[in-house]
């Protein structure tokens, strides 16, 4: 279908977008990389009465590297991230959770910010923020805010962001280079959304016993999550095949999806598991 | 609200008055006339109207005409420039690597922003950036051997290539 008709502005300031928003009251979208919410348009999900095109800020697509993590703007697209060697070793879970990002055309625009605010619960970044626990900063009328991730994802579709707020950067904590971590998704095509994924890390003890376990879960409920019940089971133990097991079965059961066209609550459960089981296996070898 | 926008498309420069609403697909095809752009989906799936814009392969469909302000679109139409086919053409034919057609000018442009930025990809790379694409006839096959066959026109700078 043929997107409903909305006016257009293209700020070259940060404070301008602001402003358009907040006079708009609610009525206006931002438009970053377009590569949810065209569609969500042309289905006419979506009919707001003022796109604000954030693509003219070119200050929003930097990434850098700096001691309290890897700090990434709003408008940096799938491609940079995926072209940024030094982020291979700055945050090799981003990395390979990014790969799976629908496909080479969508990646060339897609944005980092859009993800976030699009909030799909079947989403990698979404997921990635979450587990590591991220934190997102945003600017409205009343200043900047940051965001924690736990706080961020609210339901589908459905974020803590206020309607004259735009996400400006995502900041995630460190990645200590001896930190073992596995990513797994499964999808019945390439580069379409995932029926569910997992990502997890953990830090290992001089006994090379696990602690500070993450473990989260896309695609499972309305918005990713972090399974406490796994990461429990990890903290503190040797991730040998008997704690691989418990957690599979820890993991399946923590997780309540419901059946819809894609798969039934049951087949997502156990996939869940499964995925929990072969990123654990791949973290540790 | 008519909106100005100047861009290029396939070294022209074109100045028009647009509605924002208007996908740079449905510009290129109903205001420029360059109809080898196909639109398959309408909501980025198909990958049938995959175009270049400043040396990238994106949807022109997820896009906006006004978006395109400032940039430099190239087609299917903009791929060939005289009667003879393209190295990425020719390979196409011999290949079989075409049926109904639908899908080919944005196959080709597709393939054309991978062998520019990678000429040395594998078969797993280009299996991989051709999954944005939907085939229904050929079953894909036909269409990697082909772009693997034309990597060779696009390595040019270490002496093998055309």
């Amino acid at each position: 279908m043929k997107s409903p008709a909305f006016d257009y502005a293209r700020p070259t300031t940060l404070a301008e977008a602001v402003s358009l928003l907040t006079s708009h009251e609610g009525e206006a979208k931002v438009l970053a990389g377009g590569q949810s919410l065209v569609p969500m348009l042309a289905f006419r999900l979506a009919a707001p009465t003022l796109l604000v095109d954030l693509n003219r800020l070119s200050e929003l697509r930097f990434i850098r590297i700096e001691d309290d993590g890897v700090r990434l703007g709003a408008m940096v697209r799938w491609r940079q991230v995926e072209d940024d060697v030094r982020l291979v070793s700055a945050h090799p879970l981003l990395v390979t959770a990014i790969k799976h990002v629908a496909h080479y055309q969508v990646r060339n625009r897609g944005t980092i910010g859009g993800s976030l605010a699009h909030a799909d619960p079947a989403a990698e970044l979404p997921g990635i923020v979450v587990t590591c626990e991220a934190e997102i900063t945003a600017v409205g009328a009343a200043g900047r805010r940051v965001i924690r991730a736990a706080d961020f994802f609210l339901g589908p579709l459905t974020t803590a962001l206020k309607p004259e707020e735009i996400i400006v950067e995502l900041r995630l904590p460190p990645w200590p280079a001896q930190r073992r971590w596995g990513f797994e998704e499964f999808s019945r095509r390439r580069g379409d959304f995932a029926l569910a994924a997992a990502a997890l890390y953990y830090d290992t003890m001089p006994d090379g016993k696990a602690r500070n376990a993450h473990v989260g879960v896309m695609g499972v409920g309305g918005k990713p999550q972090r399974l406490a019940q796994v990461e429990a089971i990890l903290d503190g133990c040797l991730i040998d095949m008997d704690t691989i097991a418990e957690a599979e079965r820890a993991a399946a059961a923590a997780v309540h999806p419901s059946d819809d066209i894609h798969a039934s609550a049951a087949y997502r459960r156990a996939l869940v598991g499964t995925l929990v089981g072969r990123a654990l296996r791949r973290a540790a070898t | 609200m008519q909106t100005p926008v100047r861009f290029e498309v396939n070294g022209n420069e074109v100045a028009i008055e647009v509605e924002p609403r208007l996908t740079l697909a449905d510009c290129l095809r109903h205001h420029l006339r360059l109809t080898g752009t196909h639109v398959g989906c309408e909501h980025g799936v198909c990958g049938a109207c995959t175009v270049l814009v400043d040396g990238d392969a994106v949807r022109a469909c997820l896009m906006l005409a006004v978006q395109a302000d400032g940039a430099k679109v190239v087609t299917i139409e903009g791929l060939s420039h005289d009667a003879n086919l393209t190295p990425l053409q020719a390979a196409f034919r011999k290949h079989h690597a075409l049926q109904c057609g639908f899908c080919t000018p944005g196959m080709i442009t597709t393939a054309h922003a991978l062998l520019s930025q990678e000429p040395y990809c594998d078969a797993a790379r280009v299996r991989e950036v051709l999954s944005g694409n939907l085939c229904r006839c050929t079953g894909y096959v036909a269409i990697v051997e082909a772009v693997l066959a034309a990597r060779v026109a696009y390595q040019k700078n270490d002496g093998s290539g055309a």
